[in-house]
């Protein structure tokens, strides 16, 4: 408050004082994708502190893991990335598998590459629509939605489920992919193929978007480190690390015999690696970086997920191959009570949002001792606090949407 | 097998902080004595060759059994066991540290046993410590600010103990 007497008024102007203000960001706010409380320190338009507040979709499914068994407990599992149910279920499949040291037949393995490559797809339109949200463009949205109906009928046709799948589960998966529909995967993947350039027109290059975005929420490769950020938003950062190559044995011979790239930026030169997968039967040209893009920010992150899409289809490509060509077993669920040895075991796969871990201790019995859902989005969020230091307010939910930070796989 | 060389490594910084390796179990363990690991986390983080980067999650383990019959079969001792998931990028090296807590401080009821906090050495485990504090009852101690994240600030008791009793109500809501 300014209560000295001053005569000339233009010191009045340098000495007005503005009060810090705290203010409530959620939790049934738009852009916090779902409910996400951020408790905000601003000064006018300038916002000095942010604290995010978690737990209101809290279950405790930990607790509840220790009530089921290893099977019961998949559908909790769609619950937590419920955007990226599929992925989910692999996670903890892969980890009870690697428990009892079950090998999966090869038919298997390419309906997993099919069905969680779907998955991220889906997971990423979803990521690409919302983000348009946060920031004011309608549309993106709508085109994102219309492409994920089709990997959503697609999925629904699979396992008789449109958003929580419990499809696949330890041992393999709960049915075989009906007679038909890898020639429906095909029509998709060729439709989608015409889509991808017409989603990069909508965001992309955009001048409004690049400079809501551009230059914005900063990242350095040692701080995403640091803050176990871990998919996307560390490659945008422009750590080459992803699990599909650099992951456990156990999960890279999922991919192996597949060729695809990680998405990356070179911290040197800021390019990205030239595409040789031929698209349309000639390379595909992504749009120029912005001369405003700095490596790490949340263009990038943006973009690192567009180009991503593009290497799920690559793969799914050829997963639709090697499955036709295989025949025979795809791998049956184990029993509903089958017994976990007096062992622990941990695995991170490569989700959409990040690497999702998860550990499970036995004792013997058919219901495990202890169960933990390391998430990937959990980390990705505890940077926002750091990032969010002496931004405007209007940038928050560029920040926050350009982590695409999913809360029923936060609060678990 | 890459971690040979990093148990005969820490076996001659640590000396008798290192309790136990187990290289036979699915995900290869060091278990180390809660005095020395902070100095081991900084260690493992810093040092040439292994560079654990990234500390992956912090897990608490409860050992209990409430029912007294199961408890006389087992041969552990009631315990807590903090389970440090550890991997590199820059290597591309896993590893699995273990500390071992009494379930309480000294055998007290309701005063919740303390352990160094690593959130100096690597950001991330700042949200992790705060997790195990509110759904294991762990007291990291030098943790910046050590609060419920999950649960709400006034929620009572710790879920994942194992002798945890969900409240019978809470804001007249309910609870069994």
């Amino acid at each position: 408050m300014a209560t000295s007497k001053i005569d000339d008024p233009r010191v009045i102007e340098f000495d007005v004082r503005t009060d810090e203000m705290l203010i409530n960001m959620g939790p049934q706010h738009p852009s916090t994708h779902g409910v996400l409380r951020l408790v905000l320190r601003t000064d006018g338009e300038v916002v000095s502190d942010v604290e995010p507040h978690l737990g209101y979709l809290h279950r405790c499914a930990e607790k509840i893991g220790e009530n089921l068994t290893a099977r019961q407990w998949i559908p909790y599992t769609d619950r937590m990335d419920y955007l990226a149910a599929m992925n989910m279920n692999l996670g903890w499949s892969l980890v009870i598998e690697k428990m009892l040291e079950y090998d999966l037949p090869e038919r298997g393995r390419h309906l997993r590459v099919i069905i969680s490559e779907m998955g991220r797809i889906a997971s990423h339109l979803v990521a690409m629509g919302t983000y348009g949200l946060d920031l004011g463009s309608f549309t993106p949205f709508l085109y994102g939605f219309r492409e994920r109906e089709k990997i959503l009928n697609l999925f629904e046709e699979a396992c008789g489920a449109r958003l929580t799948y419990s499809y696949l589960t330890p041992g393999g998966a709960t049915a075989d992919l009906p007679a038909g529909w890898t020639d429906k995967c095909r029509q998709f993947l060729a439709e989608f193929k015409e889509v991808v350039p017409e989603l990069h027109t909508l965001l992309t290059t955009n001048s409004i978007f690049v400079s809501r975005t551009a230059g914005i929420g900063v990242m350095s490769a040692k701080m995403a480190i640091d803050y176990g950020c871990t998919g996307p938003v560390l490659r945008g950062s422009g750590v080459y690390h992803d699990l599909r190559f650099h992951g456990e044995e156990r999960y890279t011979e999922m991919y192996e015999g597949y060729v695809f790239d990680v998405i990356c930026a070179d911290p040197e030169t800021g390019k990205y690696p030239e595409s040789n997968y031929e698209f349309h039967g000639d390379s595909l040209d992504y749009p120029e970086i912005p001369r405003q893009a700095i490596l790490g920010d949340c263009w990038h992150r943006f973009y690192v997920r567009m180009l991503e899409v593009v290497q799920s289809v690559r793969l799914i490509e050829q997963a639709i191959e090697k499955y036709e060509a295989t025949s025979g077993d795809w791998g049956k669920p184990i029993k509903l009570v089958q017994k976990l040895p007096a062992k622990e075991a941990y695995m991170e796969t490569e989700a959409p949002r990040g690497q999702m871990g998860f550990y499970v201790v036995g004792n013997g019995d058919s219901i495990p001792w202890r169960v933990r859902a390391r998430s990937s989005s959990f980390c990705n969020l505890s940077v926002t606090a750091p990032l969010c230091q002496g931004i405007l307010l209007a940038d928050i939910p560029a920040i926050v949407g350009s982590l695409d930070v999913v809360m029923g796989e936060i609060d678990r | 097998m890459s971690e040979i060389p990093l148990v005969s490594e820490l076996r001659a910084k640590f000396g008798e902080g290192i309790i136990d390796v187990n290289l036979e179990a699915i995900d290869e363990w060091v278990e180390v004595t809660p005095g020395v690991l902070v100095e081991v986390c900084q260690y493992l983080k810093e040092a040439e060759g292994f560079r654990f980067d990234m500390c992956n999650s912090i897990t608490v383990v409860d050992y209990l059994h409430t029912d007294p019959k199961k408890a006389a079969k087992v041969d552990w001792d009631p315990h807590l066991e903090l389970v440090y998931h550890l991997s590199s990028i820059a290597t591309k090296l896993t590893l699995v540290l273990k500390v071992k807590i009494p379930r309480w401080k000294n055998g007290v009821e309701g005063d919740l046993p303390g352990v160094p906090s690593v959130a100096g050495v690597w950001s991330t485990a700042d949200w992790h410590e705060r997790e195990a504090y509110d759904l294991s009852g762990v007291n990291f101690l030098g943790h910046p600010h050590l609060k419920r994240i999950l649960c709400p600030d006034d929620w009572e008791g710790h879920p994942l103990r194992k002798d945890y009793e969900m409240p019978l109500e809470y804001h007249g809501i309910r609870g069994r």
